[in-house]
């Protein structure tokens, strides 16, 4: 189970290791079980602690996006690690405003 | 004459081939061999980074599509010729591509119910210098992913 923290409406889930076609799987189920459990307005994902990601990865974002917006809420892409920077400018999902910049005071909670 | 003395003049200094399962948990396997057989042209780590994931593209595209309910045999063949050129070829004999051109378009994808992004191709060619993909229905596909490897100073 990933690390997450509930502040306000906003739900922060601490991604970390290496996500591929093979670990998205497990964390698409525990992010997912996440929101349903606190149901949150905006779903914050933490690339931190992410050392690798292909596009599995961007697949993961998308369909959360999906989800996020079937409900009424957002989802927003913090701490993106710099060897990530160039798969995430490839997906086009800076056109989905996605991309925040972190350190607000719901991440120093943590 | 010509053409003849530009392949000669490709030397292969180099080479390793793994052939391993097509079980999703081999994909971290096949790109950290690859990534380790690569490390003796000393590639920054952004190079070795972009190799890894264009890898796990291939390796993740024969997992979830070629051996689509089954499982078969991947084998990757890396060879490190002159001019610092790493070439990775990756091989499956699995259900072959229809059509090559579709296929390597953005955003297109024949599982988006496994939430693929349809991106694998272009992220291969973003990554690499040169991508080609060979593929016959109902035999297989082959991915030869070509990058340079930038010399470094004091490199011998
Ligand atoms: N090795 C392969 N064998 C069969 N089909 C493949 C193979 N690689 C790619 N494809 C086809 O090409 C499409 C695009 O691949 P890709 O760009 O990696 O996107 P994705 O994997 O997200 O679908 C796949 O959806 C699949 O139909
Ligand atoms: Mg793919």
């Amino acid at each position: 189970m990933p690390k997450s923290v509930m502040c306000g409406n906003e739900l922060t889930v601490y991604l970390s290791g290496d996500i591929d076609h093979h670990s998205a799987r497990k964390i698409r189920e525990a992010t997912d079980a996440l929101i349903q459990q606190n149901q949150p307005g905006v779903l914050k994902l933490n690339f931190g602690g992410v050392n690798f990601m292909d596009s599995s990865g961007i697949g993961l974002i998308m369909g959360r996006y999906r989800m996020m917006l079937l409900y009424g809420g957002s989802v927003k892409v913090v701490n993106v690690p710099d060897n990530l920077r160039r798969i995430m400018e490839l997906s086009g999902l800076s056109s989905l405003n996605v991309f925040e910049r972190s350190g607000e005071f719901c991440e120093s909670v943590k | 004459m010509f053409l003849k003395e530009v392949v000669n003049s490709v030397k292969v200094l180099n080479e390793m081939t793994v052939t391993f399962e097509s079980r999703s948990s081999n994909e971290s396997f096949a790109r950290s061999a690859v990534a380790a057989f690569v490390a003796q042209l000393d590639p920054t780590i952004g190079e070795l980074n972009d190799i890894r994931t264009a890898v796990s593209e291939a390796v993740t595209n024969c997992v979830v599509h070629a051996y689509k309910d089954q499982i078969g045999k991947i084998s990757i063949n890396v060879r490190i010729l002159s001019d610092n050129i790493v070439c990775i070829r990756i091989r499956d004999k699995g259900c072959g591509i229809e059509d090559i051109d579709k296929a390597m378009e953005p955003l297109f994808t024949t599982a988006p119910e496994e939430e693929r992004a349809g991106l694998g191709f272009a992220v291969m060619q973003s990554f690499c210098d040169i991508v080609k993909v060979r593929s016959n229905v109902g035999s297989g596909t082959t991915v030869t992913l070509n990058k340079r490897i930038s010399p470094r100073v004091g490199n011998g």
